[in-house]
């Protein structure tokens, strides 16, 4: 035991402040088609969003006559992670799709949408670990491109415990850190005016305490975030006026 | 909708009687093409293809595997295409429709056929192992040309790639450990042109207006010999075409070769060197 406690945790694997994300790229607007769409990048983690709609949804039987609804997909490119993926959805990418759709939806408007849907496709082309962290982030951009009506604006970040540590947006290797109480992986997402959480996932083992600091941690890292969000959204809004 | 579709495509076909095209192009011209290196560091090999506001992206993979019976010593190729919902609102999740496959299919012919790649020397051992490359294409941005633009990406990719490590005690692959190792690419570097039939007039890279209004497209992989040498071929679509205008076609896509791939080359070299 006197050893694993030699191993903490001391420094990070890329040398960052534990507080830290990895250097943060946003670009609204990069799918002309689109009508919104953007990119989040956490360093090597990158995502692209792009959101059609609000439009009629086909086929019928799906609408909802009191709003409008959205979808979610998630898809990382084959060439994403060192060993080729399978193009097709698989039982993880289902299941991403869906809590991003969640995260998504509480914070828009589609009340006065009935019978339409909101289509948000995320592909991740560059992966290394936080890539539905950073597609939800890509997702928010595209959303607030499109202009659809929300109450909200979501932001997503990783909070990672390796061994005791705390850290923020967590890499590839501090997932696989097996030293001491080995990693705790924390997906969570907030919206950033009221502060609630609209999503959150855990891996790993974290005592009730800890989890609260990791709440705390991540709300503040999205804080950060946010403001590199708006600052991307008020760029495109200066360069073309918010078209494409 | 449908009415408007019509009437852009009546104006087109118009405009084409006269040899005029909505962006002023000449028929055979392309629009601006732009290439950038690395899309994912994770690939073997990626690029970005841009042809005005088309936009591809390829990356290289590639894994240890068996050869192909009736290949032994030499290495596998798959090229895969995914028209993505993220690129156009026509495409839709599930199984690949015909536009995917045909279009993965016509870039794995057009760089096969070429002898571009050298799978000889990407043979392990004769009959048990050999390299697999996956070249995967994601369209991006969907404005007509998505064939023309997956090729150059496609390529561009498997310039980028370098092999991977092979422990062959191991008889793994380590991904992390850097490679300078290049692919064995000879000089027979495919470009493919997809030739759209309009009426009785034809047209190169069309926006997607034009596709719409096309009648149907024949598509031809060269290499760079002088003059130049035709390695795949297809017609695709119900139409009608006469020996006449096909030998125009062929005589139109020998001249713009000789423009659009050295344009390539020096685009390559520049976003090389970035």
């Amino acid at each position: 035991m006197g050893e694993k406690n030699n191993m903490a945790y001391t420094k990070r694997f890329d040398g960052r402040k534990f507080d830290e994300t990895r250097k943060i790229t946003a670009k609204v607007g990069v799918v002309p088609n689109a009508d919104g769409s953007a990119m989040f990048a956490f360093g090597d983690t990158v995502a692209i969003a792009a959101v059609y709609g609000p439009k009629q949804l086909h086929p019928q039987h799906m609408q909802n006559p009191e709003k409008g609804i959205m979808r979610v997909n998630y898809q990382m490119m084959s060439f994403s992670v060192s060993e080729r993926i399978r193009p097709g959805p698989s039982k993880r990418s289902t299941e991403i799709s869906k809590i991003s759709e969640w995260a998504l939806a509480s914070s828009t408007l589609l009340g006065e949408f009935p019978n339409t849907v909101v289509d948000v496709h995320i592909m991740i082309p560059q992966a290394d670990a936080s890539t539905r962290c950073a597609g939800i982030n890509a997702a928010s951009l595209a959303l607030a491109h499109a202009g659809v009506p929300m109450k909200d604006f979501v932001t997503s970040v990783s909070i990672g415990k390796m061994d005791k540590q705390m850290v923020v947006d967590v890499i590839k290797e501090e997932e696989d850190y097996e030293e001491g109480e080995g990693a705790t992986d924390i997906a969570m997402s907030f919206m950033n005016r009221s502060g609630k959480l609209v999503h959150i996932q855990l891996d790993g083992k974290i005592s009730h305490k800890e989890l609260k600091e990791a709440v705390e941690l991540g709300k503040k890292a999205c804080k950060k975030i946010y403001e590199i969000q708006k600052k991307a959204l008020k760029e495109v809004q200066e360069n073309t006026g918010g078209k494409n | 909708m449908i009415e408007e579709s019509n009437l852009t495509t009546k104006r087109i076909r118009e405009y084409l009687e006269h040899g005029n095209r909505f962006d002023k192009r000449n028929p055979e011209e392309y629009r601006e093409i732009k290439i950038e290196f690395g899309v994912s560091k994770k690939s073997e090999g990626s690029a970005k293809v841009k042809i005005g506001k088309t936009e591809v992206w390829a990356g290289v993979k590639m894994e240890i595997a068996e050869p192909y019976p009736d290949s032994k010593d030499k290495g596998n190729l798959m090229v895969t295409a995914e028209l993505t919902p993220l690129s156009h609102p026509k495409f839709e999740y599930g199984p690949p429709k015909f536009e995917a496959i045909e279009l993965g299919r016509l870039v794995d012919r057009g760089i096969r056929e070429s002898k571009y790649i050298d799978l000889k020397k990407l043979c392990i051992e004769e009959g048990e192992k050999v390299w697999q490359i996956f070249v995967d294409v994601y369209s991006i941005n969907d404005d007509g040309n998505l064939l023309d633009a997956a090729f150059i990406a496609a390529v561009a990719a498997l310039k980028d790639a370098k092999v991977p490590f092979y422990d062959k005690k191991e008889g793994k692959i380590d991904y992390d450990k850097p490679s300078k190792e290049k692919l064995p690419l000879t000089e027979n570097e495919p470009f493919n042109f997809s030739i759209y039939l309009i009426g009785d007039k034809f047209i190169l890279d069309p926006t997607q207006d034009e596709e719409n209004a096309g009648d149907g497209r024949l598509v031809l992989a060269v290499t760079p010999t002088k003059p130049i040498s035709i390695c795949s071929m297809q017609k695709s679509g119900e139409f009608e075409i006469s020996e006449e205008k096909f030998s125009e076609i062929l005589d139109t896509v020998e001249k713009t070769h000789k423009i659009i791939f050295s344009k390539i080359q020096k685009l390559v070299e520049s976003s090389a060197k970035k």
